[in-house]
């Protein structure tokens, strides 16, 4: 993917440099020239098109955001609630991810969404142990987010 | 009412919001009963607290002085990628150091797995 980034700076700076124009607008037309001609010859490049790992991400940036919304707004609700009646608990939660930054990406965003906390990594990297803060109705809720969030993740990470 | 007073309204009221989330996650932080659950509330709804107030900032800077505060921009990075690591450490050398956990917690997955690793450590060391 890096590759192909590099690959289409350059050929938007050999487009600024044959209009010996050196503006924003050149760069941006030359950046656009470069990706279509990147498209043309994807079938040379090992990885897939850049455009859709940039798009996964995006999409995963704002799942994030949605998520990271309703899930305070859910402990606000708990916390201000008059009588706490809470069950917390750790469980465990298999992953299939692999790479260090997947982990660790996968291991925010557990903690920065409802009633989750990452507690501890299992030494082989397949299991994560997971405080939540109810049980009751978030355990099955828990795991399709956690769901969610691995398949975005993959999208993201996938050659 | 035209753009500018619109971007002031919208800066302020993310201001606001934000104050009121950092105010309920300190009640949080007093009405919790352990550690764990009160990391929850330290963590997650602080993060929203500064991340609203910060964007607010921005957006009212950015509408009242024509201004683009990068630094901003680079303080919710830096938060948002902070915050879950602090909460993660935390609640990990808490529950390394043998904190209980509230009365009216349920169940305890993790407590066999870290026991049987000490376990086999000692019987490997011995």
């Amino acid at each position: 993917m890096a590759f192909q980034i590099l690959l289409n700076f350059f050929i938007a700076v050999v487009w600024m440099f044959m209009n010996s124009s050196l503006t924003a607008s050149t760069f941006i037309v030359g950046y656009l020239i470069g990706l279509i001609m990147i498209i043309i010859t994807r079938r040379f490049f090992k990885s897939r098109l850049y455009v859709w790992r940039l798009w996964a991400m995006i999409k995963l940036i704002l799942l994030f955001a949605k998520e990271l919304t309703l899930s305070n707004i859910s402990v606000l609700l708990l916390i201000i609630r008059p009588k706490l009646n809470i069950q917390p608990s750790i469980f465990a939660l298999p992953t299939e991810l692999k790479e260090d930054w997947e982990i660790t990406l996968l291991s925010s965003l557990i903690t920065l969404t409802p009633g989750t906390i990452v507690l501890h990594v299992s030494s082989d990297q397949r299991m994560l142990y997971i405080h939540a803060i109810d049980v009751d109705d978030v355990d099955e809720a828990i795991d399709s987010i956690k769901n969610s969030f691995e398949k975005a993740i993959l999208e993201v990470s996938r050659g | 009412m035209n753009v500018e007073e619109i971007g002031k309204f919208f800066g302020a009221f993310l201001i606001l919001t934000g104050g009121i989330a950092s105010v309920i996650s300190v009640f949080g932080l007093i009405r919790l009963p352990d550690v764990y659950t009160r990391s929850h509330a330290a963590t997650k709804s602080s993060t929203l607290a500064v991340l609203l107030s910060l964007s607010g900032a921005f957006l009212y800077i950015f509408a009242n002085e024509q201004f683009i505060s990068v630094r901003l921009l680079l303080g919710i990075v830096f938060v948002f990628l902070t915050a879950p690591v602090a909460g993660h450490l935390i609640v990990r050398a808490a529950y390394r150091s043998k904190v209980k956990l509230a009365d009216i917690s349920t169940e305890d997955e993790l407590y066999d797995v870290l026991h049987s690793e000490k376990k086999e450590k000692e019987e490997t060391d011995v």
